[in-house]
């Protein structure tokens, strides 16, 4: 399996993450529109997710929450186009850093063995609110990575 | 599974270092003693010893003997882990995409039962 690839270069406000899947380009996008699927994958591991609307197609709007023990974070956002299939362009803000609008274009290109590649290209309104939510990220990685680290003490104990 | 805290601690104070980051990353490229990993540094060697005992205690590290010699090993998960925290932003998405990929499995697998 191929790993994520995340470029965020310093002193600009964009994050451009590539990803191959081993599906085609309509599971990868059934994946991305329909919630009930969407509520599997999304999100920090140990949060859980509440879908209140989440209507993938040009005009439609999204709101969701995380919650977990420490508190709940709510995202919302409007899809500006939606081409079935291959992109998906939308805003995206984090509740509690309202005002702090991204804008993300994810795109969905089929390889020939069946795979797709995913293209998501984030555009922040400052590099000062890229940094905050890549901040925020790696919040969620540490926690992922603490539990890890706690796996592999009782392991070496 | 209980969370110990203080093992957590232990591991976190140990990397919070930087000069105990500086002998995970010279052993992250093969085994040393304490002479080898002392020599870069403008520390006592009693000092690195102490520093070596923290990265020890906190499972980061293990020490072999070899006749003579006490080389120190980096555990390998531990450096795994020791990546995925700097790199912490790119495991978040690593782990998401994967729950993405059971996702694209079980409906992959719902179309073959379809057929």
């Amino acid at each position: 399996m191929s790993g994520t690839t995340i470029t965020a270069r310093p002193g600009t406000p964009f994050i451009e993450v590539i990803r191959e899947f081993a599906a085609p380009p309509a599971a990868v996008f059934r994946a991305h529109r329909d919630p009930d699927l969407v509520k599997q994958w999304l999100g920090p591991r140990d949060l859980e997710m509440e879908i209140f609307e989440y209507d993938v197609r040009s005009g439609g709007s999204y709101r969701y929450a995380h919650r977990a023990d420490r508190g709940e974070f709510f995202f919302r956002g409007v899809f500006h186009s939606v081409e079935d299939g291959t992109r998906i362009v939308q805003t995206f803000e984090f509740e509690g850093a309202p005002g702090e609008v991204s804008l993300d274009t994810t795109t969905f290109t089929g390889l020939p063995d069946g795979r797709t590649r995913m293209h998501s290209r984030s555009v922040f309104p400052s590099v000062e609110a890229r940094d905050a939510a890549v901040e925020n990220g790696m919040r969620a990685g540490i926690t992922e990575s603490y539990e890890r680290l706690d796996t592999i003490l009782d392991k070496e104990r | 599974m209980t969370v110990d805290e203080a093992a957590l601690d232990r591991a976190f104070t140990a990397l919070g270092d930087p000069v105990r980051r500086a002998l995970i990353a010279r052993l992250s490229r093969g085994e040393a003693t304490l002479n080898e990993l002392a020599e870069p540094f403008a520390i006592t060697k009693q000092a690195i010893s102490r520093h070596l005992q923290v990265l020890e205690q906190a499972g980061l590290i293990t020490r072999s003997r070899d006749g003579q010699r006490r080389p120190c090993h980096l555990v390998p998960s531990a450096l795994e882990a020791l990546t995925s925290w700097i790199d912490g932003y790119r495991l978040a998405t690593e782990r998401t995409y994967r729950r993405l990929d059971a996702v694209l499995d079980s409906i992959s697998g719902t179309v073959k039962e379809q057929k």
